[in-house]
């Protein structure tokens, strides 16, 4: 079986985000970038599947500018065989995304898609969903645990009220929640031998898919600064407070 | 406690424009040190750093390594994470490929080595002491001790010591008593104590190769009878499986000042019979194989002092932002964060821009190493062997020295706070401590740059330097504004003084080696002081090359102003320096010893 794994090339969760002057977006000059930790999961995932004898094939796919190459060698350090970048400067939504890795998984023929449930940058949550509507495939979201069966996995989840836990046939796409696994740290072995690994770059032209976007960005905004709390009298104060001003308590 | 994060943009920053990464990886043998590889590598190093080895510093520090039994246990978590650090590969990264090793260059470990120490200087021993004995090893082993111990050394399966100092032999090791008597049939026992032995037991490793310095029953006196021999902790049969525990045992492990979590044993040999080794190299030619082991090591505990700089920084950084404390001095509406405070901010400097100094020093040596051991051209490794030979004293020396002086910055920083323990800046002053004693002390390796690396050649090396470092001032000189006049003329004022110093030094040595020698550590930290502000200088250039081509990026600037601080507030101290050093020597020598 082959696996194949969407990573997303972010801005590192340890730098503090700047909103750029202009408002247009937010400041990704000089910044660090690395791979989206729910992808880091997904990778893990994938070659957990392979060393447990699952799957045979790891396949890592990222979409976006050049320096996308560098978050396929981590993905390919942590174990993937083999990476393709579909290589574009436009600016990529969701929905371009899944179109792009729907047009891949279609020549790849993989068995089983996890990627990331969301983005750390603009925490979308969509491409997973998007994907499985485009290939028609069963899709099982925020997934805290996989095993794989005979055509089937059953993918436990976590939603709101606890777990659920469904069979889908395969071929699927699964998106990772922060419990599924502990990311491993590349070996150094391993990281030498990811630059000899193949990496094809290919473009959205190539794919037959338009990634033009469908949204425009009105203005990009940093949260408000919180404002000084006040002292309450009394308890009677603050639940009349927390009821008629914060609108909290009914 | 506090977190570690890798300085990889600055590490990448020395490595590509100062060190000459690009050159090194044109050597032959390290063509795949290439700068996306080598990037790659430290960024998962600091990860792996910042993840597991940092998070065990304090604890370790405060749990400590304990002995019972004749053993060691090491602190909670420290097996679980040597044993993460071994299957990641880490302890290969310099080793040679035909042992397992991954075979990088200098330059880059000791960036990845950085990381180490910054994260956690006492595990990051272990696996010091473990390369310099492969280094011995390599160098005069036979074959059949190669392939006996150096794979499980290379991977760090097991670990390595250096059994050499004893009780009576400190620095002078003349004075070793240690006996290996032949056994007649190429096996020796070894009878003896040992003390100060970093690692020398500890439950990290299901083998320990100890390398021991003895005599043999005919050796001559003195340095001249010196043998060296590697005696493991279980002897290792034929097929590689572990055999019978060896006679050398861990008797008690010192209480000290810092590096708690590093076992510092006193191991005695032959309480039963005698611990079974064999000859490593010539007999009576121990020494001259310690004395190459012990330049690395030097080198390696010159990063210590940087790593440790660096660390000590980084919590006072974040300390100096979060404290509030009184207000500002030209006047604020409330209290401000005491970075604002103008003392705050030269000892925050004077942090900073010692560990750019001391790394990009560090990391040229370490360029300089690589191309002395592969360049194709015989003229350019003796060139470069020279460099190494004159800058391991001042890496090691200085950047130890100042290693303790920014911790203590450090603490200072932190104020009543730091003088707690619970603060974490105290364990950074403490673990530094012992980076200027070990592996020879501040003085010996004062005397070692002023008489066998300048006074014997007739400082015909540092010459060489000295115009080096004069090429740069007058590129510096050539710049416009006022950051750039400042750099220059501190670094004229710095080459004049080494200048100056190093003439003394060569005119004076034969006739009054007492009264120069008193002057040896002064010049060792001008020395230091000047080719950090010369490192320091050219990061300055080519920080104005990357403004001129149109880089926004806030580091250029930043590093033009740091380079700038180092010369106003560091080199500005070097002509007082050099005073000392021509000076100074009459008034340290002229009291009667019976006034002390």
């Amino acid at each position: 079986m082959k696996i194949l794994v969407p990573v997303k090339r972010v801005i590192d969760y340890n730098v503090k985000v700047r909103v750029k002057a202009d408002g247009t977006g937010v400041d990704l000059a000089n910044v660090k970038m690395s791979m989206n930790p729910f992808d880091e999961i997904a990778v893990e995932e994938a070659m957990r599947l392979k060393e447990g004898g699952k799957a045979t094939e790891v396949v890592a796919v990222s979409c976006g500018v050049t320096a996308c190459q560098e978050t396929l060698r981590t993905a390919m350090a942590i174990g993937a065989d083999r990476a393709i970048l579909v290589e574009t400067d436009v600016e990529l939504q969701p929905l371009a995304v899944a179109k792009l890795l729907a047009a891949v998984a279609k020549k790849e023929g993989p068995q089983l898609i996890i990627l990331g449930k969301q983005a750390i940058d603009d925490d979308s949550n969509q491409t997973g969903q998007m994907l499985a509507a485009l290939l028609g495939w069963s899709q099982a979201t925020f997934a805290s645990k996989v095993v794989i069966g005979d055509g089937k996995a059953t993918v436990t989840r976590e939603i709101d009220g606890g777990l659920e836990t469904l069979d889908i046939s395969l071929p699927a796409i699964v998106t990772t929640d922060l419990r599924l696994n502990e990311p491993r740290y590349a070996t150094l072995p391993n990281i030498m031998k990811a630059k000899k690994k193949p990496l094809d770059v290919v473009k959205p032209a190539d794919l037959g898919v338009d990634v033009a976007p469908r949204l425009s960005t009105v203005s990009v905004a940093e949260p408000p600064k919180r404002s000084a709390g006040v002292k309450v009298a009394d308890v009677a104060q603050l639940v009349d407070k927390l009821k008629n001003e914060a609108k909290v308590i009914a | 406690m506090s977190s570690y994060v890798a300085p990889l943009k600055d590490m990448m920053f020395v490595l590509t424009e100062l060190a000459g990464l690009d050159k090194v990886a044109a050597l032959p043998g390290y063509e795949e040190a290439t700068t996306d590889v080598v990037e790659a590598i430290l960024d998962e190093s600091a990860r792996f750093t910042g993840g597991v080895l940092a998070p065990l510093n304090w604890s370790g520090d405060q749990e400590g390594a304990r002995w019972a039994d004749m053993a060691v246990t090491m602190p909670s978590g420290f097996k679980e994470a040597y044993a993460r650090f071994v299957d990641n590969g880490w302890n290969a990264l310099g080793g040679n490929p035909e042992h397992g090793g991954q075979g990088l260059p200098k330059v880059v470990s000791a960036a990845v080595q950085e990381m180490w120490k910054s994260a956690n200087m006492s595990f990051s021993l272990c696996p010091l002491l473990t390369l310099g004995a492969i280094e011995a090893l390599e160098l005069a082993g036979t074959e059949a001790q190669k392939a006996m111990y150096l794979p499980n050394m290379v991977s760090g399966k097991w670990t390595g010591t250096m059994n050499i100092t004893e009780p009576q032999a400190g620095s002078d090791l003349a004075a070793i008593r240690s006996r290996a008597v032949p056994q007649g049939d190429g096996t020796y026992r070894i009878f003896g104590q040992k003390i100060f032995i970093t690692y020398g037991d500890h439950d990290m490793a299901e083998n320990t190769i100890h390398l021991v310095l003895a005599r043999t029953p005919d050796a001559p006196e003195g340095v001249k009878g010196i043998s060296l021999f590697v005696v493991p902790k279980f002897l290792v049969n034929a097929d590689g499986t572990l055999g019978p525990r060896n006679d050398v045992h861990c008797v008690s492990i010192e209480h000290k000042l810092g590096i708690h979590a590093s076992p510092t044993c006193v191991m005695v040999h032959g309480d039963n019979g005698g611990s079974i080794g064999t000859l490593v190299g010539k007999e009576n030619e121990g020494l001259k194989y310690m004395f190459v082991m012990m330049n690395a090591a030097r080198f390696a505990v010159g990063l210590e002092g940087l790593a440790i700089s660096e660390r000590a920084y980084q919590h006072a950084v974040t300390y100096a932002r979060d404290r509030v404390q009184g207000r500002a001095i030209e006047g604020s509406p409330a209290p401000v964060a005491i970075i604002r405070h103008p003392d705050i901010r030269r000892m925050l400097m004077l942090m900073r821009s010692h560990t750019e100094a001391m790394r990009a020093l560090a990391y040229a040596v370490a360029a300089a190493h690589d191309a002395a051991a592969r360049h194709p051209d015989a003229a350019q490794r003796a060139q470069n062997q020279a460099f190494v030979d004159l800058m391991i004293p001042v890496v090691k020396g200085w950047s130890t020295e100042t290693g303790n002086a920014m911790s203590y910055l450090g603490v200072q920083v932190h104020g009543g706070m730091g003088f707690v323990e619970e603060t974490g800046a105290a364990q950074f002053m403490r673990d530094a401590r012992i980076t200027t004693i070990y592996e020879g002390t501040t003085g010996i390796q004062a005397n070692d740059l002023m008489g066998r690396k300048i006074a014997r050649e007739g400082g015909a090396t540092v010459k060489s330097v000295i115009a080096m470092m004069r090429e740069t001032q007058g590129q510096a000189a050539a710049q416009p504004g006022p950051a750039f006049a400042a750099i220059a003329a501190a670094l004229d004022g710095g080459i004049d003084a080494v200048s100056q110093a190093t003439d003394h030094i060569v005119a004076h040595y034969g006739k009054d080696v007492r009264s120069v020698a008193a002057g040896a550590v002064p010049f060792l930290q001008l020395m230091g002081n000047v080719a950090g502000g010369w490192m320091m200088a050219r990061a300055a250039l080519v920080a104005q090359g990357r403004i001129d081509a149109g880089d926004a990026d806030p580091f250029y600037p930043a590093k033009i102003t740091t380079a700038r601080f180092f010369a106003d507030h560091v080199m500005a101290m070097a002509p007082g320096l050099a005073r000392e050093v021509i000076q100074g020597g009459a008034s340290t020598l002229e009291l009667d010893e019976a006034l002390f």
